[in-house]
């Protein structure tokens, strides 16, 4: 590593790398070796990050925190923890760290291979299409770029012409 | 009642059995589908259950399986009706249990039912007498399609369909077949089935899913896994689970024929004899008696003219269809009193048995 981590205590090359999980917060923290002697963190029964994080709160540098939770639904693993189940379809992404490990062996593969929502698919990408659209004409009317404009404004209508057309079965 | 005339109508379930559906009473299949952007049903508040159940049923409703559908909220529903909607596999225990915002759209012919905010937003089920898994997942999989027309599912490319629990993800098919393997059961070979079948990734329940015993020798064979393995491979693989296990059970009934069919003809004849005139009957000891007529039945000792009317009792003679019949609620002691009798009346014009018929295999 072309810059090294320094101890979060006193600022020498940091060899020991923690990470904890409090209150569904994650705590991480380097130190050097005599820091982590001194703290007791080779002795891991003995150790809690969160006391060593409270007492260092007068560092300059605090230790990097980042929210465990769902931001689409405030979902935690602590309530996985409880119910087993998931709080919504974004918590896949909010908790991939945690779901690997756990599909490992739980299924014949970790990779999809059956049916495919087509239509539904091909229904999002003209939305998505459609919102980009939108976007790049009034960029193109703000710059005064007529001819870009008009454009954009063809194809919006031919996307919405595609989206509103009746499916065939 | 609300459903009156859904317990009246012939159904897929009590009403089309043949002979073909000797060993495999029936297959269903299930899709797990959610709505994606919103939450869970277990993680959902209120207002996004009554959201998501407006949302669903309307779409639900408006497909061409679900012309004339019994359309119902499970608030609505009395305990009682709930009961017999769960007997009928139409609805799952945890949906009868569920709270504000559940619902179901049922297909004229009940062969089609589709659960609204139960542990997903959709479970999409299809009910087909008999061995007929292909058949199975061609109809479910074009309903699902049309509903994917008016729905925007939860989808990833690398998950598949996403699901409250990560169990289900992938294809989140349930493919299961209910099997009558009593032969299995008295030669005491079930368990070794049940290994053996868990090691090929099928599960074994009793008659009603998870937790159920497996009372009148009905046992749930279905896919374990969902992700990585398409429907089809699925449905393969179990058909040939199933193929085997349905080897099995003749083998193991041949094998009781030639060891000791006194035994055998025992158990049968007093079956018949305790249903013709008992006067107090569990529903599991009626089970494992009706189990044993429709042995009877497989094995010449009775007509096949019955069999409808056995595969018909197995789910009359729950406790729900029980009550219903009598119009309300009765005690359990009470209860078996009423199905005893019941019983006697329906078996009082029933051929009587001949042991003497040739014993050959029919299926």
């Amino acid at each position: 590593m072309a810059n090294p981590l320094k101890c979060d205590l006193c600022a020498k090359p940091a060899t020991v790398h923690l990470t904890q999980i409090v209150n569904n917060k994650v705590h991480k923290v380097d130190l050097c070796e005599e820091c982590a002697q001194a703290k007791g963190v080779t002795d891991p029964s003995g150790f809690s990050l969160a006391d060593l994080l409270l007492k260092a709160s007068n560092n300059p540098e605090p230790a990097p925190v980042s929210a465990v939770r769902c931001e689409q639904c405030g979902f935690t693993p602590a309530d996985f923890k409880k119910q087993g189940r998931f709080g919504c379809p974004a918590c896949y992404d909010a908790f991939k760290g945690m779901l690997e490990p756990m599909l490992d062996g739980m299924h014949k593969g970790v990779i999809h291979a059956g049916k495919v929502p087509q239509k539904a698919l091909e229904r999002k990408t003209l939305y998505d299409r459609l919102t980009q659209l939108e976007v790049d004409l009034s960029e193109a009317v703000k710059s005064e770029r007529y001819e870009d404009a008009a454009r954009c404004r063809d194809e919006i209508n031919q996307v919405k012409q595609a989206v509103t057309r009746k499916p065939t079965r | 009642m609300t459903i009156a005339s859904l317990i009246d109508s012939r159904s897929e379930l009590t009403d089309t059995s043949s002979n073909k559906s000797a060993i495999v009473l029936m297959t269903r299949i299930r899709l797990a589908r959610n709505l994606a952007g919103l939450p869970f049903p277990g993680w959902a508040r209120p207002q996004d259950r009554e959201r998501i159940l407006e949302q669903c049923r309307t779409a639900v409703a408006a497909a061409p399986a679900m012309k004339r559908a019994w359309v119902l909220g499970v608030e609505e529903l009395g305990e009682l009706e709930k009961r017999i909607l769960v007997e009928r596999h139409l609805i799952s225990r945890e949906l009868s249990g569920s709270k504000q915002g559940g619902g179901v759209v049922i297909s004229r012919d009940q062969a089609f039912s589709v659960m609204i905010n139960e542990e997903d937003h959709l479970r999409i089920q299809v009910l087909r007498s008999g061995f007929q898994l292909k058949k199975a997942w061609t109809t479910i999989n074009d309903l699902d399609s049309i509903l994917e027309e008016q729905l925007d599912f939860a989808f990833s490319s690398k998950l598949g369909y996403l699901t409250a629990c990560p169990t289900n993800l992938g294809t989140a098919m349930r493919a299961s077949a209910m099997m009558h393997l009593p032969a299995l059961v008295i030669s005491n070979q079930m368990e070794k089935v049940v290994r053996a079948v868990n090691q090929l990734g099928m599960v074994v329940r009793g008659l009603f899913g998870e937790g159920s015993d497996a009372s009148g020798s009905i046992f749930q064979i279905s896919n374990q896994t969902t992700l990585g393995e398409s429907e089809e491979d699925i449905i393969k693989r179990l058909s040939s689970v199933l193929q085997s296990i349905v080897e099995h059970e003749l083998n193991a009934r041949a094998r009781l024929l030639e060891a000791d069919s006194g035994k055998l003809f025992d158990k049968i004849g007093r079956a018949f004899g305790i249903l013709q005139n008992g006067h107090v009957l569990t529903s599991s000891e009626a089970m494992n008696l009706l189990s044993l007529i429709r042995l009877g039945i497989d094995l010449g000792v009775f007509t096949d003219t019955h069999r409808s009317m056995v595969d018909r009792l197995f789910i009359e003679a729950q406790p729900g269809h029980l009550q219903h019949a009598q119009k309300g609620e009765i005690e359990p002691n009470q209860r078996d009193v009423l199905r005893a009798t019941r019983l006697r009346s329906e078996f009082a014009n029933f051929a009587r048995p001949d042991f003497t018929l040739p014993l050959h295999r029919n299926n």
